[in-house]
Parts: C-alpha cells; structure tokens; sequence
C-alpha cells in the first residue's frame, strides 16, 4: 500500500514538472511569436531608415532610424569601455592576484553586489551625478551610465572563463621568461578569447536592451546622434514613448520597434554562440 | 618596433588594472554615499519611519509618504516569486534529474534567451498578451472587472522575467551535487523520489534559498517591464486586480516634473537608495548563504 502511495506522489511530481518544463518552452515561443507577429504588421522599409518627420507622433511618416543608430553607437560605446575596464580587471584578479585568495573572494563578493544592484538605481545616481558634474541628458552621459551598468555583467562573465584557464599556463608563460602583464594579456587572453567575445555580445544585449539607466541619462532626440554632448534617441525609450500615445498606428510602430529589438538581441545571441564555436580552435587544450 | 620596453609597458598595464580595481571596488560605496548626500535633503525635515509607514504622497505639500509604493512593490514581488517559484524547482529537478541529456541542451538556449529579451520588450509582450487575458479572462473568474492593468499582471509579467534568471543558478545548484550522494541513497533502497527530496533538496537547501533570494532581490528591482502594465495609481492595493505603483515606477515616471521641487527630487533619490539597500541587503545574506553551502 504505501509502495504505492510513493510511487502516486513520484508520478504527481514527474506529471507537475513535465507541465513546468514545457511551460518554459512555451512562455518563450509565445513571447516571440506575439512580439512577431504584431510586429511584423506594422514594419515597413521607411521605419528603418527614415528620421522621424514633423508629425511622426500623430501618426504620419516617419522611422526609428534615430534610435537604431542611437541605440547602436551607445551600446557599442559603452559594451567597448566596459571591456577596456572590464577585461584588465578580470585578468588582475586571475594573473596578479592569485595567491591572495581571501583577497580575491572579497572583490567577488562586492562584484556580486554591484550585480545585482537594479539598472534604475544606476539611472538615478547618473543623473545626481551628472547634475553634480554639470553634464545635461546625452550621449556621453548614458555612455558612463550604461557602462557602469554593464561592468558586472562584463567582468562576471570574462572571470568566470578566466578561472577555467589551467594554471599550468601561467607557469608555462613565466618559465619562459614573460612578466605578469604579458602573461595576462598575451597569454590569457588568447586562452580565453572566446569567452571574452561572448562576454562582449552578452554585454551589449543587456547594453541595447536597457532603458531605466538611459531614460535619466540620454534623453531623447528626433535627430540622428551627432555629438557626445547631444541627447540621443534609443530603442528601449522609442518604445516606451510610442507605446504610450493614444494614436493606434503609432502603437504600432512602438511594436515594430519591439521587434527590431528583439531581433538584435536573437542576433547578438546567435553570433556570440557561432563566435564561441569557432575561436575553440585557438585554444590550447589539456 | 614596440612603442616601450617591456618594463615600462608591464607597469604601465599594471597601473591601469589597479585603476580599473578601485574604481570598481569602490563603485557600490560610491553609489550608496551619493544618494545618501542626495536624500539627506528629505531627512532633515522627515524621520525615517514617517517616510517608509505614511500613506499621504503630495510632493507639493511637502508630504512624502512611501508607503502605498512599498506595498506596492511588496506585493508585485512576492506574488511573482509565487508564481515562478515552484516552476523554478520542478523544472531544475525535471531537467537535472530526469530528462535525457538533450533536453539540457534545449532549456539552456532558451533560458538564454529569456534572460536577454530586454524589460521593455517584456512590457511590449505584457501589453499585448497578459494585459487582455487579466481583464478577460483572470479577473472575471473572481468576478471583478478591471482593464487589465494590475497587481496580478505586474506579477505575472515579472514572474516570466525572473524565471530564467533563478532557473539558472537552481540548474547549477543540482548539478553541483555529488552524483555519489545520490547513488547512496538508492543502494540503501529510497526510490529516487525519496532519494530526490530527502537527499538532493535537502543538500540544496541552502543553494535553494540563495537562488530564490536572488531572485527576490531581482525582481524588486526590476523596472520598466512592471512599470508599463501594473497601472500606476498611488493608492493601497486592496487585491491582486487594483492597480499598483511600486518603487521603481515612481523614479522613473517622475524624472522630469521632480527638479522644480527641490524636496521631491530628493524623495525620489531617497526612494532609488531603498532599492539600493533592499538589494544590497538580499544580496549579502543570500552570499552567506551560498558560501557556508559550498563549505561541505
């Protein structure tokens, strides 16, 4: 009897979690394809390489191209100085720090922190900050902001790949005479080169992707971006901005600009897979 | 060839890795001091327990009352960890314990890619979907009429989001243990639903908590998504299908009007450095967690 009852519950759970597995899957299918779908009714050739015209929010003719190439240029910029921060600091703590363990797991835990401290938080202590410094909402400002957003994300991913590189490389590196830097930036980071690619496209998806860290910081233009110190339009926000008009057809830009996004990110996603397969090549194995 | 000798360039690269270390290292002290100094305006006139329990939110009287934010908030987190939860639990078990290897290979891209889809498209798809199904179908089962824009959608937007970032740690957890404490288990005759729940989940625990926690902390802070479809009034929540307003929504729908009121610029720092401590505080108990977990 109670055989049987154990194996009812173990039947119970293995029906519940085949039903929350598929769940999954399926919330998944369902965003991309309602996001597609609306999507796809509302794109057209102008949306992508047009400026928005005097009466684009009424509804007349008009793109996002301000915000592609908004969203572009500051992810990119920002996905770029994050590495230049992140990646030395990465190879620090794995090459130069190695041996102060207690060290190292105290800088962990504060970047464990940093990470998951909400992007809103960034935004707003952006904009004190840019107040405090004098700068007004543009492209140079949402840079740092999103870099600093970024950061976390960039140098978690890029140490996790560093720490799998075998210490008998390093030693390798030094018998032949090389000093630490060398050893970190000519050695390691060939090593773990396609984890830093993955990094970077990882990076620039929550980069592009983010809006409460620019919605303070970049502010908003109609113009295509043309300066550091101009306010720049991005996608996140032309969504957002659209989406909340009253006009139906400007609703429906604002999904076809979901859309548009959404497809960078599966495309980013792509890449840095395909990337990630084809650097394993240069790789020394063990 | 080389633009220095070799010493100069080592220390060259040295001096800006320890460049790069301080300025990171210092960025949480760096975030929490400027809000501070930001919200200190806020303080000076109002106490700490006035600002968090009052109810009144009339930025030109003066009167900054958070609380209907914070229940807000409260409210749209926990129900979404409600939500994702046990799906989170059964599917790391399902995945890491029962299903053949390839049905690893397909979660993974597919949390992947959830956790890459950006809050607002996430808000976009709530909009388009979860918003019409609330006031459709979810709300009149309780017979309550509402559009859709609530609490419960909030939630269940946020719930999806957080999935597969909690999903993700749990998945490492199981994996991490020992397939040897599970095999002990079984050669001591527990099935292995016994072994599972009274052996693995039990090993995990701590891990368990630490993922959910994260998650918490996560989901609190989450912005956009649950911005563009909870409704956005400043009034106490009475069920799941009123509309809410919780933290972050106030900061970022109130950026432009705040600078003419010195005060409420101030309210609306103070309320970013809640959100900063809130996830701060999760964070370091569920660290503590997992680091007297990885010690057996």
């Amino acid at each position: 009897m109670s055989r049987i009852l154990k194996n009812t519950e173990e039947n119970i759970f293995r029906v519940l979690m085949f039903i929350s597995t598929t769940f999954i899957l399926t919330i998944l299918a369902i965003i991309i394809y309602s996001i597609f779908e609306k999507g796809i009714e509302f794109i057209s050739w102008d949306m992508l390489t047009q400026t928005p015209k005097g009466g684009y929010y009424y509804g007349k003719e008009g793109g996002i191209l301000n915000a592609i190439t908004g969203s572009l240029l500051l992810a990119g910029s920002a996905t770029l100085l994050a590495l230049v921060i992140g990646l030395p600091f990465a190879l620090f703590l794995n090459v130069f720090l190695i041996r102060r363990k207690k060290l190292v797991a105290f800088i962990r835990f504060l970047l464990d922190m940093i990470w998951g401290i909400p992007s809103i938080v960034y935004g707003a202590f952006g904009f004190t900050l840019m107040i405090f410094l004098g700068i007004k909402t543009s492209l140079l400002a949402g840079i740092i902001v999103v870099t600093l957003f970024i950061l976390p994300i960039m140098i978690r991913s890029i140490d996790e790949i560093l720490r799998t590189v075998p210490i008998g490389l390093m030693e390798a590196s030094y018998s032949l005479g090389s000093n630490r830097s060398e050893t970190a930036f000519r050695v390691f980071v060939r090593q773990a080169f396609s984890g830093v690619i993955t990094a970077f496209l990882l990076s620039f998806g929550r980069a592009i992707g983010d809006a409460a860290s620019v919605l303070f910081t970049a502010g908003y233009t109609d113009n295509l971006p043309s300066s550091l110190t101009e306010p720049v339009a991005t996608l996140p926000l032309s969504i957002f901005f659209q989406l909340s008009s009253p006009v139906p057809e400007v609703q429906g830009r604002a999904y076809a600009s979901a859309m548009v996004l959404t497809f960078i990110i599966l495309l980013a996603s792509l890449f840095s897979r395909g990337i990630g397969k084809r650097y394993h090549k240069t790789k020394i194995n063990f | 060839m080389e633009l220095f000798n070799r010493p100069i360039r080592h220390r060259i690269n040295t001096i800006w890795m320890v460049l790069c270390l301080i300025l990171i290292v210092s960025l949480p002290f760096i975030l929490s001091i400027g809000l501070f100094l930001k919200s200190r305006l806020l303080l000076e006139d109002h106490s700490l327990f006035d600002l968090l329990f009052t109810k009144v939110w009339k930025p030109g009287d003066g009167k900054f009352g958070f609380y209907p934010f914070i229940v807000g908030s409260v409210w749209v987190t926990l129900i979404a960890m409600l939500i994702s939860v046990p799906i989170c639990l059964l599917t790391a078990i399902h995945v890491t314990q029962y299903t053949r290897k390839y049905v690893l290979r397909i979660i993974h891209p597919a949390i992947d890619i959830l956790a890459g889809i950006p809050s607002v498209v996430y808000g976009v798809w709530g909009i388009l979907v979860i918003v019409p199904f609330v006031s459709r179908y979810l709300a009149p089962i309780f017979d309550y009429r509402t559009l859709g824009y609530s609490i419960i959608a909030g939630s269940l937007v946020l719930s999806v989001m957080i999935i597969p970032f909690m999903l993700n740690i749990l998945i490492e957890i199981f994996r991490a243990i020992p397939v040897e404490l599970k095999e002990a288990a079984l050669s001591l005759g527990a099935t292995r639903w016994q072994a599972i729940k009274q052996v693995l989940v039990k090993k995990a625990l701590p891990g368990i908590i630490a993922a959910f926690g994260f998650g918490l902390a996560r989901a609190f802070g989450e912005t956009m998504a649950v911005l563009m479809v909870v409704g956005n009034v400043v009034k106490i929540p009475k069920n799941i299908f009123d509309p809410g307003y919780p933290l972050p929504a106030l900061i970022a729908n109130n950026y432009g009007e705040m600078l003419s009121i010195p005060q409420y610029d101030s309210a609306l720092m103070f309320a970013a450095l809640v959100l900063l401590g809130v996830s701060l505080f999760f964070n370091v108990i569920m660290h503590f967690l997992i680091s007297r977990y990885n010690k057996y």
